[in-house]
């Protein structure tokens, strides 16, 4: 996030897009409403009518996909009206010009078409957002899961840009992150082409600086992201996967190619459960659950909190980074940690942002990144006075459909996401009888229209199919969903991901377009 | 800033600040049941009257803000004399089963009437009986026990947003309850339970699998392991098993929490945990020792590396794992194995 | 009407055709001689429209006039008016006819051909239908010189039973609108709110606080939108001024409440009123249609720029919901529940709004002190109460019904010169004032002048007027559990000390009654009368124990009779009374057994003196009722 969680309630409009708040980020959620009990404004943009829809000044129940149309559009309307901010553009921004040509295509009349929303709702929305002094932006995977999902994030970018929403407190572009460390794990670099704090593996630099910091010589290619190396598992160049605390088994697109490819390999898992990933695991090290370990995590607004051990892991299970310690001190790197504090301080060293982060300065209220120094109070708003990189980069993108769509087999979107209740693949909320009391199987949301063409009765079983596989599910009946779009939580085994494209990829982050499934909906006999 | 007296101390406070608020700056304690900093004050329960010299009933510190002069005894005769009254009354409306009642030890009630020497109520006649609302799978509402503070009500709807729950009925039969008293499960409650978090009393309380006092306890502060909010607890700990989740009032949850980081805690002590290394032997995933498992990924890391490289092998790190073990894990891969195929979950 | 021009010239239209009725009603009138010549109308009937009357029949009697009056041809010449209330309730329907003043009671529909027949064609007034009041040897007097009215002062009342409510025009007639039109062109804000402060008009909901002092706080708040709200929420059992006012003269509340938001600086205002008045809510609403219409709400009243609107919101029957914050918060469309105070309404009112409320009452006296001058309205009352006051008296006392008075006057007055006394010869015992916040006051006090300063300092208050008067038949202690019967049923339960502490002092009461009270209760009540009244949130609560201490204080022999001897003196606490045949009376005749539903009366026609067995008697007195020889005695 551009901003901090405890902003959103001063801000006077909202706009949410491709986030269920209330579901997947309650604790959003409720500032969100509180926000709006102290008179923000609501804009919802989403395939569902979520709950939050409910509590908008404009609801766009849009198509799944079209999102950097709906923004194209958004941006269409506040030019036309001249409610930019044009100080903000000026002294800002870069290339805004071609932005400005590009979206004059959009026209509301345009965008609605492809959205399957009405023109004026479109302004409406644009006004809301245009013309409030402090707006902020919530989204989350219904915006970045796409095979374009990039530069849709690039698209709402734009919004924040040329309205001035950048920089100052209850604005800015704030991505909910969907996982405790999932933050956390991206500053550390736990990703292919960059080192811990986004520090570039192609930087020559930066590899000297780890490699004397680590003393080890460092590759300096970028590696494979996961689907690639699915990809590459399955076509044998990809030998072995390490995976801990994960369950992709689950999460990841298309599981019968996973399924594939993780069986080709050998295969590692290191876990607190027996997932279905583990179960085709060659080996299985257990491990200890957070509250079995002392250490950090780090939200979605970039706050670095402390974990603390609260009891003993059960049995022989140890906390990860002993087994990673360990591993790595029989694999001849005899480096030793007593505790995740001394990690956090080889972590501070190669790592500007967390410089001046301690666990002492933590042990209460968490600081957020970027803190460089010990007397720095961390960094509640991103790009104050100017954009991080000089100027706003305005990024002229285009609505380009999904592959997925239009199939004449398969005529029916899915689009996936979560419910309240269960957290990823079940593996720990799944153990709470009330969580399964609430949520426990898998379903499928039908529209009411579509259920009464298909002969299908809520609570009956379908049987859903794409490319990928097939699979039979409950149906529920609600007008949740539009017409044609049919939604399946992904948190089940032998759900959603099986039909789901591991394929089509976003071009700079290959990211898939999960959002976006071609279904086709089949009463059983 | 505004000068007043507090029990005879002269004090400073900031105009707009109650006389709650003023008396905790300086260390005086004030009692209170409904009293929570972020909801609007509503003034229920009346346990924090004061007396104000010069004013013509007991003002209640959670309410009353300060003005310049004001000269405020907290525990005098008559405040006390008031507070006993207020705790006879409840008491007298109030099943006296703390022998049982799992909140003992943590409830406002029963320090108060320790507080004030209230030990049974000088009060006969009627008094509630409703039936437990047990159709939350979470928590249950003992409305018996009830001393309708309102917290519940006003985070439910001024916090949470969700508004399941409001007052029904007027005068002595009043009751927390659902739109038409269907029932928990029938409202639009989301079992954020974080109307269980504030209830001063037994009256909202979690179905806890174990039973245990809580001077048994201990907390432990920590964050939640779910979504990317972050969201501060205190995990509630007896002996080796974590038995419950209290929201901490401080970013970015602010005292508030959902239904999987409040209750979905039965994972940590789940017995079908992970307690050994596992390694697959003739097809089957069997027991081992950690030398053993270690050496088996070590000897496959080696083999790999020499026959077809450091790139043929990748890990996945966990965005539900520590910062400090996720910098290991691509640690592990970039520096000991020696590729940058590392990844983890956040595109999932 | 977009003009002050415009508002004289229908003034002057309207006091044209009302004229008629003026020479018994107002100092100001036209020379009659003119006026015959420009109007054929001969007489106006006013026929009571109120509630009371409504459900004694008045529709009956105008459905009835019209048909006589089209009968014998004179709907030209004699215009039936269906009023407001006339304030004696208890003789309605009532009539009374115009020019003459001619006060008829308890109408019936077959009255009304004598009445048309006789009286207004014939101008033989029909004696034996008069209002007893007003014939004393066969002298005839018109309806204000009558007792009832003679003693009072109408002001908040002094359209009701003058005009046509439904008809603004009439209103008009009487100078409405003007006062409105005064300050509008004539007074700034500040110059309003001086005048009313002046004036010492004090809220005449309860509280008595100066509205003048309450107009100035909404004046003083900052906020970009200010709201002007009416209590209409008439919620003490047998007070029905507002309703009056509202049923009777609409208009002079949306004047008011206009000439408020001038003076406090709000466009839009809202009027809380209970559903349960269904005729006031329609007057109300007819009043503020019409007014709208020629253009006295809206925008740009009057050509002058100001801008003013009003809103009715209907109120669903709890007495809380008079409290007024709990007010604000049903209007807001919460439940009605009270808000601590501060912050006041005049600072963080209806959606946190400055909001300026006053009560029905409180509104009808102020287009008066803009017209007549604060000095007028000053020089009634007494040093610190200002003005009249309405009351509605009730209980044991001959004129039920609704009187103005001016503050000073004292109770006696009230109760006899105005109320008649108490019917049937029996002893005048005590006066209950203020409603379920009240006290009761007895026999020593009845010189007291009527203020809100000495009803305090007697225990009891002024309230929204209820005045209900006990004889010696009223037991104390169940007159205390009445009321406090009340305001356990009304308590809106969201504070400990009035949800839980006047439920066991009810319980406590109810033990006294039912003979199982100890001298400790005593005690008990006057310790938790005294939290309840420290630390409850709001007014309800805070004035829920005063009918158990003030009869408490002036009764407690009453108490100790209960508590001590097992007995109630006033013989209705139905628990410690016993029916007793008295033996030397009993003709043995055997009807008492007959009647008895128990058969607990035993007995030999004829032969023995009847018995009553106390164990199985319900005490329903059957049996005395029944006797024909007065030989039954309870006691």
């Amino acid at each position: 996030m551009t901003n901090s969680i405890g902003e959103i309630i001063d801000a006077d409009a909202i706009f949410i897009t491709g986030s269920n708040t209330t579901e997947s980020h309650p604790v959003i959620g409720a500032k969100v409403k509180q926000a709006i009990n102290r008179g923000a404004k609501l804009i919802v943009a989403d395939p569902r009518e979520i709950e939050l829809a409910k509590d908008a000044d404009v609801f766009l129940q849009i198509k799944p996909g079209t999102s950097i149309a709906l923004s194209n559009g958004m941006a269409h309307v506040i030019l036309e009206e001249g409610i930019e901010d044009k100080e903000y553009i000026k002294a800002n921004t870069e290339e805004f010009d071609k932005f400005a040509k590009k979206v004059k295509d959009y026209t509301p009349e345009k965008v609605a078409e492809i959205c399957g929303v009405a023109a004026e709702d479109i302004r409406k929305a644009a006004r809301i957002y245009g013309e409030a002094s402090k707006a902020s932006i919530l989204y989350c995977m219904g915006i970045t899961q796409h095979h374009n999902g990039t530069e849709t994030v690039m698209s709402l970018s734009n919004l924040a840009l040329m309205t001035g929403n950048l920089g100052k407190e209850s604005t800015g572009l704030n991505p909910l992150r969907g996982q405790n460390n999932v933050q956390g794990a991206c500053d550390m670099g736990a990703l292919p082409n960059v080192l811990t704090g986004y520090q570039s593996v192609v930087n020559p630099e930066v590899i000297e600086k780890f490699e004397k910091a680590w003393n080890v010589k460092l590759s300096s290619k970028p590696g494979l992201t996961i689907p690639e190396a699915m990809h590459g598992a399955s076509h044998g160049d990809i030998k072995m996967l390490y995976i801990f605390g994960e369950n992709p088994m689950v999460s990841d697109p298309d599981t019968n190619h996973v399924r594939k490819a993780l069986s080709k390999t050998f295969l590692v898992v290191q876990d607190i459960f027996l997932t279905e990933t583990a179960e085709l695991a060659d080996v299985v090290l257990p491990a200890a659950s957070f509250a079995e370990k002392e250490g950090t995590f780090v939200n979605t607004e970039r706050r670095v909190q402390r974990v603390r051990k609260a009891v003993e892991a059960p049995g022989e299970a140890k906390p990860d980074w002993v087994i990673l310690m360990e591993l790595m001190n029989v694999l001849g790197y005899g480096k030793k940690y007593h505790n995740t504090e001394e990690i956090f301080n080889e972590i501070r060293e190669v790592t500007p942002q967390y410089a001046g982060i301690t666990y002492e300065r933590i042990a209460e209220v968490g600081i957020q990144w970027p803190c460089p120094t010990e007397d720095h109070p961390g960094t509640k708003v991103l790009h104050v006075g100017k954009p991080a990189r000089g100027a706003g980069l305005f990024k002229a993108v285009d609505y380009i459909p999904s592959s997925e769509e239009n199939k004449e087999e398969y005529p029916y979107i899915l689009t996936t996401g979560r419910n309240l209740y269960q957290y990823h693949t079940t593996t720990m909320t799944g153990k709470t009888d009330g969580i399964n009391e609430k949520a426990g199987e898998c379903y499928i949301e039908i529209n009411p229209s579509l259920a009464e063409a298909l002969n299908i009765k809520e609570g009956e079983i379908v049987k859903v199919t794409s490319p990928r596989g097939e699979i039979k599910t409950k149906a529920r009946v609600s007008e949740i969903v539009g017409e044609k779009v049919v939604f399946i939580p992904f948190h089940y085994a032998e759900g959603a991901n099986i039909l789901t494209n591991g394929e089509e990829l976003d071009q700079y982050v290959k990211i898939p377009g999960l959002k976006v499934t071609g279904v086709n909906i089949e009463k059983l006999a | 800033m505004i000068t007043l007296k507090i029990n005879g101390l002269e004090v400073e406070a900031e105009e707009g600040s109650t006389i709650l608020e003023a008396a905790t700056k300086v260390g005086v304690k004030i009692p209170t049941f409904c009293h929570d900093p972020r909801l609007v004050p509503h003034g229920s329960c009346r346990i924090c009257v004061v007396e104000l010299e010069g004013g013509r009933n007991l003002p209640t510190a959670c309410t009353t803000p300060v003005a310049e002069g004001m000269n405020i005894q907290t525990e005098s005769k008559e405040v006390v004399e008031t507070r006993r009254e207020i705790l006879d009354l409840i008491l007298a409306n109030h099943p006296l089963d703390c022998l049982t009642c799992e909140k003992s030890g943590r409830c406002t009630l029963q320090d108060l009437c320790f507080k004030y020497d209230v030990k049974e109520t000088t009060h006969r006649g009627a008094k509630k009986c409703h039936p437990i609302d047990e159709s939350n799978p979470f928590y249950y509402s003992d409305q018996n026990k009830c001393i309708l503070c309102g917290k519940c009500v006003y985070v439910c709807s001024q916090l949470q947003g969700t508004n399941a729950i409001g007052f029904a009925e007027r005068g002595f039969p009043t009751h927390i309850a659902t739109p038409f008293n269907e029932g928990l499960a029938h409202s639009t409650c989301v079992s954020c339970g974080n109307c269980v978090s504030v209830c001063p009393v037994g009256a909202l309380m979690p179905k806890s699998k174990e039973k245990f006092r809580y001077w048994e306890t201990r907390t432990v502060r920590t964050t939640c392991s779910y979504c990317g909010v972050g969201c501060q607890m205190d995990l509630v700990v007896k002996e080796n098993s974590v038995v419950g989740i209290d929201p901490v009032m401080a970013v970015p949850n602010d005292g508030l929490l959902c239904v999987k980081g409040k209750f979905a805690f039965n994972f940590i002590n789940h017995p079908n945990r992970l307690k050994k290394p596992l390694v697959r032997k003739e097809g089957k995933l069997v027991e081992a020792t950690w030398e053993e498992a270690y050496q088996v990924i070590a000897d496959q890391i080696n083999e790999i590396k020499t026959k077809d490289g450091a790139d043929a092998i990748a890990g996945f790190s966990s965005a539900r794992a520590l910062t400090e073990e996720n910098y290991l894990m691509q640690k592990l891969m970039r520096a000991v194995v020696g590729t940058n195929n590392v990844d983890h979950c956040a595109r999932l | 009407m977009k003009s002050i021009q415009e508002l004289e010239q229908a003034c002057q239209r309207g006091l044209e055709k009302i004229n008629i009725r003026l020479n018994s009603v107002d100092e100001k009138h036209i020379d009659k001689s003119d006026e015959d010549k420009k109007h054929k109308e001969k007489n106006h009937v006013m026929v009571c429209g109120g509630t009371g009357c409504t459900s004694s029949g008045c529709q009956k009697i105008i459905g009835k006039l019209d048909e006589e009056l089209k009968k014998h041809q004179l709907t030209e010449e004699i215009k039936v008016i269906k009023t407001g209330c006339f304030g004696l309730c208890e003789a309605g329907p009532i009539i009374i006819t115009h020019p003459d003043g001619t006060f008829y009671s308890r109408v019936n529909p077959e009255d009304i051909e004598k009445i048309v027949e006789n009286h207004l064609i014939e101008g033989n007034i029909v004696k034996d239908l008069l209002y007893k009041g007003a014939i004393k040897q066969d002298e005839i007097k018109p309806f204000h010189e009558v007792d009832f009215y003679k003693k009072q002062k109408r002001v908040a009342l002094r359209n009701c039973g003058a005009i046509d409510p439904e008809n603004i025009y009439e209103y008009i007639a009487l100078d409405g609108y003007k006062a409105l039109a005064k300050v509008l062109t004539e007074m700034t804000p500040e110059g309003v709110i001086d005048e009313m402060k002046r004036s010492g008009l004090r809220g005449r909901g309860g509280g008595g606080f100066p509205a003048g002092l309450k107009w100035d706080f909404t004046a003083k708040a900052k906020g970009d939108q200010k709201y002007v709200a009416c209590n209409a929420d008439e919620g003490d059992p047998g007070a029905f001024m507002d309703r009056s006012v509202l049923e009777g003269d609409p208009h002079a509340v949306i004047e008011a409440m206009a000439i408020a938001a001038y003076a406090v600086g709000s466009d839009m205002g809202y009027v809380y009123i209970r559903a349960e008045y269904p005729i006031a809510v329609s007057r109300l609403q007819i009043a503020i249609d019409q007014a709208r219409e020629i253009g006295l709400l809206g925008k740009d009243i009057l050509g002058t720029g100001f801008n003013f609107d009003l809103e009715i919101r209907l109120g669903a029957g709890a007495f809380v919901c008079g409290e007024e914050t709990a007010l604000i918060n049903s209007i807001e469309g919460k439940r009605g529940m009270p808000r601590p105070r501060p912050p006041f309404p005049a600072h963080k009112g209806i959606w946190n709004k400055p909001t300026l409320l006053n009560n029905v009452e409180t509104y009808a006296n102020v287009p008066q002190i803009i017209l007549k001058g604060a000095d007028w309205f000053a020089n009634m009352g007494t040093e610190k109460s200002k003005g009249t006051k309405v009351f509605a008296l009730g209980g044991k006392i001959n004129n039920t019904g609704l009187v103005e008075i001016a503050m000073g006057t004292t109770l006696k007055e009230v109760i006899y010169d105005i109320g008649g006394g108490i019917p049937n010869g029996k002893k005048f015992k005590a006066v209950q004032t203020g409603g379920p916040s009240g006290g009761c006051i007895p026999a020593n006090y009845l010189e007291t002048p009527i203020d809100y300063d000495n009803l305090i300092s007697l225990g009891s208050m002024m309230g929204s007027g209820g005045m209900i008067v006990m004889d010696e038949d009223n037991c104390m202690v169940d007159i205390a559990r009445f009321f406090l019967d009340f305001t356990v049923e009304e308590s809106c339960g969201k504070c400990t000390p009035c949800r839980e502490g006047t439920k066991r002092m009810l319980e406590i009461l109810e033990r006294i009654a039912d003979g199982e009270g100890e001298l400790s209760d005593l005690d008990k009540l006057q310790s938790m009368a005294k939290t309840i009244k420290s630390a409850s949130l709001c007014g309800l609560g805070q004035t829920a124990p005063n009918p158990v201490l003030s009869t408490l204080h002036y009764f407690r022999h009453e108490y100790e009779a209960h508590v001590k001897d097992k007995k109630c003196p006033a013989g209705v606490c139905q628990a410690l009374l016993q029916y007793m045949v008295i033996p030397e009376l009993c003709k043995k005749c055997g009807i008492c057994a007959k009647k008895c539903p128990t058969s607990c009366i035993d007995g030999v026609k004829g032969k023995e003196v009847y018995v009553i067995r106390q164990e199985d008697c319900v005490k329903c007195g059957a049996c005395m009722a029944a006797c024909p020889f007065k030989a039954i005695k309870k006691g």
